[in-house]
């Protein structure tokens, strides 16, 4: 049972990453990004092929985060500067994004067992295996939330929650939505790309078909934080974010446990995410059925 | 200020839905000039303010503010130079920002955008005092969310905005038209307080001829893509609502049906 909870809250903890970056396109900027599916692996893949060719894991991560922007800068020109629908832009940049990760990698995966990996040092001053994982993926998590927490509260940071929060607004004052809207799918994407590289590296391999369902987990995830911790400010909210990524981990852990076939999961995870997006109208529904004509926008 | 010359625009080009909205429209603002623009639905009002403020380019024709020709400038470069407030309450803020988060983005309308902190506390006192000015409580209400503002209070808010680093043209589209008629007079006199104090050349669209009148020191009326009346100085002043109602007859040749524009 502990080596089940301890499995979930380190694969949480580096899912939380990429949770973070779904955040960041489907709230701050309103716009769902379907590339994150493509540079997941983008970003594993690129970290894999430079730690398994003998390079420094750190060294390889960090392109992986720059390999995963890059994915975000296609998307983002795809979809301001050539005005593809924004879901659109986002699976050519993912159906793109599998050729290139099978040239990157050579092959159609890569093992990276017994190499050196972001984890190795941590285990070698004595930690065991996952928990070193969980330690690096807290600071991990700790530092981009951080650090992206800065940034939204920089003058750049709030140009792009503006043009989430109203793109007309935003030009009318002077904001270039185009940069802020390539801007924020490059941070998103690298997050993305910084936990496909992390997981690979903790998995021991990475293989083109990792990123299937990345979208769904990240929404899942997204989800489970938003309608478990109705919080209002973005900090609380990159906390609780993180806590999001664990427990959908722990729910997959348990119903695995339970004798849920794994390949049923992508059906499992689908549903719930399903309803938990229903959940608000479900919720709408009764409470006006509850109180006649207090339920009318309070905005005329 | 303000120098438009033979503008034309016209929507849906060869399509059955095609729409020839400006045809030929021609105007010329002095500075702290306060302009009413009145006319019935398609006249072209709003989409000569938009054409201005740059939502889309004009097909013929040349904008020119203080001297500098922004006839193909992209909205966000033009908004440098102008303050807008919209029909829509909710089109003139960012509704997930504060108040004060929403001043600071128009306090930089002009500036470049860096990874200094969006707003600074030095900023926040000064917005506190101009909040007080305006009145609605909102000084004590700085980190409040937009979307928990009433429309007027957002209305009120914008015109702050747009005002706050003295734009060389304020543009208010029918700003007033969905507040509620106890609020609208409010949100006028503060619009009139605000473009006295800077003495802001402005152009104010309105649906409603007691507005138009009792407003700025120009007033032009629109019809058919066309400016029909263009009626300064002390001719307005002494303007009825039915002297407007006759004149617009004689100009356009057609009754004037705009049972809106009667109302208020």
């Amino acid at each position: 049972m502990l080596a089940l909870f301890q499995g979930s809250v380190s694969l949480g903890l580096l899912w939380a990453v990429m949770t973070i970056g779904v955040f960041l396109t489907f709230r701050i900027l309103s716009t769902p990004d379907l590339s994150v599916e493509g540079t997941i692996i983008l970003g594993a893949a690129t970290a894999a092929r430079i730690i398994s060719e003998g390079g420094d894991p750190f060294f390889a991560t960090f392109l992986a985060i720059l390999a995963g922007c890059l994915g975000g800068l296609v998307t983002g020109v795809l979809h301001t500067k050539f005005k593809i629908p924004a879901i659109l832009a986002g699976i050519l940049t993912m159906i793109g994004s599998y050729s290139i990760v099978i040239r990157i990698l050579g092959a159609s995966n890569v093992s990276l067992l017994r190499l050196t990996t972001v984890f190795t040092f941590l285990q070698d001053m004595g930690l065991s295996n996952r928990n070193a994982v969980i330690v690096f993926g807290l600071v991990v998590v700790a530092a981009s939330g951080a650090l992206l927490y800065c940034f939204l509260g920089t003058e750049l940071g709030s140009a792009v929650r503006a043009t989430g929060s109203n793109r007309n607004m935003a030009r009318a004052q002077g904001i270039n939505t185009d940069t802020t809207t390539i801007l924020c799918l490059m941070i998103s994407n690298g997050l993305v790309a910084l936990t496909g590289a992390l997981v690979a590296q903790n998995q021991g391999f990475a293989s083109v078909d990792m990123g299937m369902g990345t979208i769904v987990i990240g929404l899942a995830s997204l989800i489970i934080a938003e309608v478990l911790f109705p919080v209002r400010n973005v900090w609380s909210r990159l906390i609780t974010l993180a806590a999001g990524a664990v427990l959908y981990r722990l729910i997959i852990a348990v119903v695995l446990e339970l004798g849920m076939a794994p390949t049923d999961l992508r059906l499992f995870t689908a549903i719930t995410v399903a309803l938990a997006l229903t959940l608000p109208l479900i919720r709408d529904k009764f409470s006006k059925m509850g109180s006649h004509g207090k339920g009318g926008s309070k905005d005329a | 200020m303000l120098d438009i010359k033979n503008l034309h625009k016209t929507f849906n080009i060869g399509t059955p839905i095609e729409n020839h909205v400006l045809k030929g429209v021609s105007l010329r603002l002095a500075p702290g000039d306060y302009v009413t623009l009145i006319g019935g639905n398609g006249a072209g009002k709003s989409t000569l303010l938009n054409s201005v403020a740059g939502t889309f380019f004009p097909d013929e024709g040349s904008i020119t503010i203080d001297g500098i020709d922004v006839t193909s400038l992209p909205e966000h470069k033009r908004a440098a130079y102008l303050g807008r407030v919209f029909q829509d309450p909710m089109m003139g803020t960012a509704t997930t920002m504060s108040i004060d988060e929403n001043l600071a983005l128009a306090y930089r309308r002009s500036k470049r955008r860096t990874l200094r902190w969006g707003v600074t506390n030095k900023e926040r006192a000064r917005y506190r005092e101009l909040l007080a000015n305006l009145e609605l409580g909102l000084e004590h209400r700085m980190s409040d969310k937009l979307g928990l503002l009433s429309g007027g209070q957002r209305q009120a808010l914008t015109l702050l905005m747009a005002t706050l680093t003295q734009p060389k043209v304020l543009l208010l589209d029918e700003h007033t038209a969905a507040l509620d008629p106890k609020t609208a007079p409010k949100v006028l006199e503060i619009g009139d307080r605000l473009i006295a104090q800077h003495n802001l050349t402005t152009m104010m669209v309105t649906h409603n001829m007691k507005n138009a009148i009792q407003h700025g020191n120009r007033l032009i009326m629109m019809s058919g893509g066309r400016i029909v009346l263009d009626i300064a100085g002390e001719e307005k002043k002494r303007l009825t609502v039915e002297d407007l109602i006759a004149k617009f007859s004689q100009a356009s040749g057609e009754e004037f049906a705009g049972d809106q524009a009667l109302l208020g």
